[in-house]
């Protein structure tokens, strides 16, 4: 097998491309480069960007003895993730990223060019189980990126080989070490990549403006103002600087982005509960259901699972969890398991408090 | 392997080598001193440096005292560009502009952009026709802006990217019509076209070992006596106090080696390139017939190629002609292998596509019909391959986005 392996610098893609070198398929590495004016050194967390991620790629990709590239999607990144994390906050909504960068920029742009070249697969270091098509949860529960690829088609994931899914982030490192690999001991990445010193509302005021308006409460209630809706999340707490604290002194939470009035709205823990979620167009991974689904969903990167009656809505899915959750945002993904194996995944549109009154 | 990067770098000659190695070892008293010492080893070492210094300057055809040794091309253009510059400022302040190619190698551009950011200077950017070429009358023109503040002209013997050759001799002629320092970078040209400092008119030439068959680390700046220059490197006052630090007495032996070499076998060389470029050039286009010649047709250096692919990434191809042991270049800037639409076909009035897909297969002294064949069998084939990629990219570009 003739695979291509996508190379950030990390320490997992390292260790995917070392597995695919010892299950013998001729594989050639390459290095994403997805910004247009790279930072030489690397910085905190951020761990993709820099032409020192670059070069561990590199130095990586010689130790295995495997040829190396560095292809340019800058374009294509700016256009399908950094643009639409921008116009997402802009319209109220919470991106991921991630996401959105594995759907568009590895498992189309790079892996159209992939097939195109004549490779088989692309192989990156998502740590994700991999199976006759079929897509699970790692076995590393806490690493498990399951959730950013659950928007990946059949016909996607047809072309994928996830090498970690069965081996825990311990175990992936001791085998970077194992290698002689310099990337073995290097600090996990996990801010947002394309945002260079971790400040995502700057970051976004910088792109869109400041356009200072109110935060209200339920009843439409001044109780304070923000410099712009965007880079504000459901179900967040923090940096609302609020001029009165609630009469029951209770905590505030973000519970609606409303930018066409320009404002946010907040309030309770309890008013933050959801029972019903509307979904956009639906990717099936497992065979689409003919009727309504009992599965578990899970409403963003990390944590939320609840168990869930999923129907068809029009061409969107409708999702009835069988206990409120809080803070879901629109804009992240509702991904549906059954246990570890993932279903299939939808963009959440909006959220109802109560499935009953919404019919 | 079929090596077709000969302006990258070229293999070093085995006399190069065996001079470079013998320099490492031969000393009479065991010791290869610093030249600059006075005792009997610095004073051996000193002796192998102004006999290369010598070697170098014959084949050069410059006189000995205009040698100004340096680590390279790139180190040798920034001292030209900022030295001379500078040097002509401090003299005459009103002399604040720098014309200098919109083709030159980076080393050029940068050290300019530098003086911008820095030193105040301003800077014209001199523009080409559509082989590459500065005409004498865009030269010309830029300076009758104002020729009283204008201090250097920098223009390159011959493009590093897509070969072609500069008027150097009638650019340098009318820069000095007007009292204005020429400076030329002329690393691609040594070796295949006839370089004569002293006929050329020039008031400095850069020069690079690695690209001659001699050793890597090694170049110089050809300097006229009467040329005023400050240092970019200060310490120890070698090379006419131009440029500081002990020089690598081994590079020096294999550098002006190379030269002599290279200038002595050149004719034969020159004449046998061109026949190989040619039926490189004409294999090419009858197996791809919409690829394009960048550069001029006939001006240009007889060991390039440089063609563009329509619908092709040249990363695509560079990569699939690595998989078939062809190894090239897409002749463009690399910053960490990443691939930027070349400047040079940009100047040239290239569209985004043909900046895109170009491929530069350079020739040299150990290239073979052999080699050119096995390009010619392997283009089509390739060139369809990078093609169905570069549709895939386009299409998937063109699909709409999801929320």
């Amino acid at each position: 097998m003739k695979v291509l392996a996508a190379m950030s610098g990390g320490v997992d893609s390292a260790v995917a491309a070392a597995r695919a070198v010892a299950a013998g398929w001729d594989v050639t590495g390459v290095h994403l480069a997805l910004s247009r004016q790279p930072a030489t050194l690397r910085t905190g967390s951020r761990g993709c960007c820099s032409l020192e991620d670059s070069h561990d790629a590199r130095r990586t990709a010689d130790i295995l003895g495997i040829p190396f590239y560095v292809w340019d999607f800058a374009e294509r990144f700016a256009a399908d993730v950094v643009e639409d994390f921008v116009s997402e906050y802009q319209a109220g909504r919470t991106p991921n990223p991630c996401l959105r960068c594995n759907e568009k920029i590895k498992f189309t742009a790079l892996l159209d060019r992939a097939l195109a070249l004549g490779f088989d697969a692309v192989v990156t270091g998502h740590h994700a189980r991999l199976t006759d098509g079929r897509l699970y949860r790692s076995v590393d529960q806490a690493k498990d990126q399951s959730y950013v690829l659950a928007v990946l088609r059949p016909d996607q994931l047809a072309h994928a080989v996830f090498p970690l899914g069965d081996w825990t982030k311990d175990q992936v490192r001791a085998e970077a070490a194992r290698l002689g690999l310099a990337v073995a001991t290097k600090p996990d990445s996990h801010d947002i990549c394309f945002i260079a010193d971790g400040d995502t509302q700057g970051f976004l005021a910088n792109r869109l403006g400041e356009r200072t308006g109110d935060i209200v409460d339920t009843d439409g209630a001044v109780l304070g103002s923000h410099p712009g809706t965007f880079g504000f999340t459901v179900g967040q707490r923090r940096g609302l600087n609020l001029s009165r604290p609630s009469a029951t002194g209770e905590p505030r939470y973000v519970l609606a982005i409303r930018p066409a009035t320009n404002t946010v709205v907040v309030g309770s823990a309890a008013e933050l509960e959801v029972g019903l979620i509307r979904c956009g167009t639906p990717v099936w991974i497992a065979e689409p259901p003919t009727g309504a689904l009992d599965c578990q969903v899970q409403l963003r990167a990390h944590g939320m699972v609840s168990q869930a009656r999923v129907s068809s809505d029009g061409t969107g899915l409708r999702a009835v969890l069988a206990q409120p959750q809080r803070g879901v945002a629109a804009g992240q993904a509702l991904v549906m398991y059954d246990g570890d194996r993932v279903l299939g995944s939808a963009t959440i549109l909006s959220t109802e408090r109560d499935p009953v009154s919404a019919g | 392997m079929t090596y077709l990067d000969h302006a990258a770098t070229t293999p070093m000659l085995p006399e190069v080598i065996d001079a470079v190695s013998a320099s490492m070892r031969a000393s009479s008293t065991g010791v290869v001193g610093n030249p600059s010492s006075v005792h009997t080893s610095g004073r051996q070492a000193r002796r192998v440096i102004e006999e290369s210094r010598e070697r170098l300057a014959a084949a050069l055809d410059a006189r000995p005292s205009e040698v100004i040794f340096t680590s390279g091309g790139t180190e040798a253009d920034n001292l030209a560009v900022k030295g001379i510059y500078l040097a002509r400022r401090a003299a005459d302040p009103a002399r604040r502009k720098l014309l200098v190619s919109s083709v030159e190698h980076h080393a050029v551009l940068d050290s300019a952009d530098w003086l911008v950011e820095h030193e105040n200077a301003e800077l014209v950017l001199l523009p080409v026709d559509s082989a590459g070429v500065v005409r004498p009358e865009a030269l010309a023109a830029a300076i009758a802006d104002d020729p009283a503040a204008v201090a250097l002209v920098s223009v390159m013997w011959a493009n590093n990217e897509v070969g072609s050759i500069q008027p150097v001799s009638e650019l340098a002629e009318i820069a000095h019509a007007h009292g204005i320092s020429f400076h030329t970078d002329a690393v691609q040209a040594v070796g295949t076209l006839g370089v004569s400092f002293a006929a050329s008119g020039v008031d400095a030439m850069t020069v690079t070992a690695h690209k001659i068959g001699g050793p890597y680390g090694v170049g110089a700046l050809l300097l006229g006596r009467g040329v005023a220059c400050l240092p970019v490197l200060h310490g120890g006052g070698q090379e006419r106090d131009v440029r500081s630090g002990t020089l690598d007495t081994p590079g020096t032996v294999g550098f002006s080696l190379a030269a002599e070499l290279a200038v002595g076998r050149r004719p034969e060389l020159a004449s046998r390139l061109t026949g190989l470029r040619n039926q490189l050039i004409e294999g090419v286009l009858d197996a791809v017939p919409d690829a394009v010649l960048n550069g001029h047709p006939v001006h240009r250096l007889p060991g390039n190629a440089h063609l563009s692919f329509p619908g092709c990434e040249g990363d695509s191809l560079l990569m699939l002609l690595d998989a078939r042991g062809i190894e090239c270049s897409t002749g463009s800037a690399c910053s960490a292998g990443v691939a930027q639409p070349s400047h040079v076909l940009l100047a040239m009035g290239a569209d985004e596509q043909r900046a895109r897909g170009a491929l530069r297969l350079s020739l040299g002294h150990n290239s073979t019909e052999a080699d050119v064949r096995t390009v010619v069998e392997a283009i089509g084939p390739v060139v369809e391959r990078a093609r169905r990629a570069g549709a895939a990219a386009s299409s998937a570009a063109g699909s709409g986005r999801s929320g």
